[in-house]
């Protein structure tokens, strides 16, 4: 039998009651967190009659979610996790996800809606090609597939001649993927003489994981003769997909059943009006492991007005439009210049001070991070330089999931450490 | 000859690819009165090593460091080597014939009596067996002292 969802043809005022009723449940259930009991000590359940009352909660921030790592925000007994998540950073920075078995199959029901909704059936190849592993884009995606009955295949992110070999020998109709990588696909597809309109049978690409522009998914649109939806997702909020675009291509659609949508002023913390950019503030209403409450998620985008021509009463957001945080985003994968910073006091041969540079040569991005060669570790040997600068791409490759240049410069050439320097040149440009 | 008689010391300096810090490294000599005798650069695509030989290398090394530069030295073998063709490829042979690695060699600029000077850097290790190679085969060493005279 196809698979269905109710939640998708929920009226505005269902989803209003559902959302009253599941913020309660949140409430109880998040006090078992031990991060969250004293915090929500004076709420009752009488406090939450409508969305809005939201408000009398309180703001859950990256810090302290970090703060409470392992087990502080833990409101399921371990028992019931059945997977983690582990986001942006292998070391401090990083903050693990839990989810219990019903967590896992609400994610992909999301995911699943989204999907759905642009067509796609158990008469679909899926070609899943994010990454699979601590990072939620391609688990995430992967359940869905399974769940729609498509026939999933997961190729996981690089390879890109594999990845070709696989859309022509099973006819693959469905991409995931990450914009900057599909406009990899398409060149080496031109290079290679194969026309991916005429040659493949792509007909649908799900895009997300890094901002880009109206422009690159109309290239990506006419280069595959396919059609491009966005989506968007943060493993703090379970992944990729909790808010997916329709055949309407203007805004995602959020999953309000399961989660609450705040768009607030980052200075004052104010809702900002209809249509306005502010912050995207998450509520999960349905997680079990690990409810979140007011999770501020640094992402900027706009909350869009009136009904969408889809019919959908669950509210749109606009595609990102940056960041109230340093938070760069490369390749799909987030990097903070702090995690630069730590893995770089780890060695010895340079000094404190970087600079990182993003370009995108070939439609791919590349980070380079400039560091400062100490006196004392210079030497004659180019060999041994070279493998200085192996050894350091090595260390920042492992602090932060992507492949990294680093130069070596002289000391003193860079602006210190200290002061409110630039530390990151983007020469991205997004408009491509 | 020891090993500071036979080596001649040069100077090594970290380069990063910006313009103009070449001509820096040669104003700063410059202004001490430190002439280069001979000198190559060895770069990849962000940072390059320039190679110095120079008249009074203690000092360049000194005011090359007082002028913020990353600096180094290095014991290079300075050979009078036949100006003729097949002059240097024969001394290479019997390097070869010992299994002696040639990291890297350049060349001065003038001649004596004929011969060219060329400069030869070897592993550390391979230095006596470098000599050693060099007798046998007819190929002068030039001693450090007279190198910084050129």
């Amino acid at each position: 039998m196809p698979y269905s969802d109710h939640a998708v043809n929920l009226s505005r005022d269902q989803i209003n009651q559902l959302q009253v009723a599941r913020l309660r449940e949140t409430v109880e259930r998040a006090r078992r967190a031990p991060a969250y009991a004293e915090r929500l000590a004076g709420i009752s359940a009488e406090d939450i009659q409508s969305p809005e009352d939201i408000r009398k909660l309180p703001l859950t921030t990256k810090a302290r979610l970090r703060e409470g790592m392992p087990w502080g925000f833990l409101a399921a007994p371990r028992s019931e996790v059945v997977r983690m998540h582990y986001s942006s950073g292998t070391t401090g920075l990083a903050t693990a996800i839990y989810h219990t078995r019903g967590d896992l199959c609400r994610w992909s029901e999301c995911v699943a809606r989204g999907m759905l909704a642009v067509g796609v059936t158990e008469d679909d190849v899926f070609q899943n090609m994010m990454g699979y592993g601590l990072f939620t884009g391609g688990l995430g995606f992967h359940y869905a597939g399974e769940l729609l009955g498509c026939m999933t295949i997961p190729a996981s992110s690089g390879n890109t001649e594999r990845q070709i070999h696989l859309m022509q020998s099973f006819g693959t109709t469905v991409l995931h993927i990450i914009p900057s990588y599909a406009l990899r696909v398409l060149h080496f597809c031109d290079q290679a003489g194969i026309a991916p309109s005429r040659d493949l049978s792509v007909r649908v690409i799900f895009v997300g994981g890094e901002p880009h522009s109206e422009q690159l998914r109309r290239r990506i649109e006419e280069g595959f003769g396919a059609k491009v939806y966005n989506c968007y997702g943060l493993s703090e909020m379970a992944g990729p997909g909790i808010a997916m675009e329709c055949m309407a291509q203007d805004g995602m659609h959020l999953c309000e059943d399961q989660y609450l949508l705040e768009v607030l002023d980052p200075e004052t913390l104010e809702p900002v009006e209809e249509g306005q950019i502010g912050e995207v503030v998450l509520t999960t209403l349905r997680r079990e492991a690990n409810p979140l409450i007011r999770y501020r998620t640094r992402d900027m985008a706009r909350l869009l007005p009136a009904e969408c021509a889809c019919g959908s009463a669950h509210r749109r957001l606009s595609r990102m439009e940056g960041r109230t945080d340093d938070m760069l985003v490369v390749r799909g994968v987030n990097v903070y210049p702090m995690q630069v910073e730590r893995a770089l006091l780890d060695v010895d041969e340079v000094g404190r001070n970087y600079v990182i540079t993003l370009d995108r040569p070939e439609d791919l991005d590349r980070m380079s991070v400039a560091v400062e060669l100490t006196q004392e570790a210079f030497t004659d040997d180019m060999r041994e330089l070279n493998a200085l600068q192996r050894r350091i791409e090595r260390r920042l490759q492992t602090e932060l999931d992507i492949s990294v240049c680093v130069e070596l410069h002289e000391p003193g050439e860079l602006p210190v450490s200290d002061g409110k320097a630039v530390r990151v040149i983007d020469n991205r440009d997004q408009e491509k | 000859m020891t090993s500071s008689q036979v080596l001649c010391k040069q100077v090594s300096v970290f380069l990063e690819n910006k313009s103009g810090r070449l001509a820096e490294v040669c104003q700063v000599l410059g202004r001490a009165e430190i002439n280069i005798r001979a000198l190559c650069i060895a770069d990849t695509s962000d940072f390059g090593i320039l190679r110095l030989i120079v008249d009074r290398p203690d000092d360049a090394v000194e005011v090359l460091q007082s002028s913020g530069f990353s600096v180094g030295s290095t014991g290079v073998l300075a050979l009078r080597i036949p100006d003729r063709p097949g002059g240097l490829g024969d001394v290479l042979g019997e390097l070869e014939k010992e299994s002696v690695n040639v990291e890297y060699m350049y060349a001065f600029f003038i001649t004596i009596a004929g011969d060219a000077v060329v400069l030869f850097k070897v592993g550390d290790e391979a230095l006596d067996r470098t000599l050693g190679v060099l007798e046998r085969a007819g190929v002068p060493v030039i001693p450090s002292d007279q190198v910084y005279k050129l």
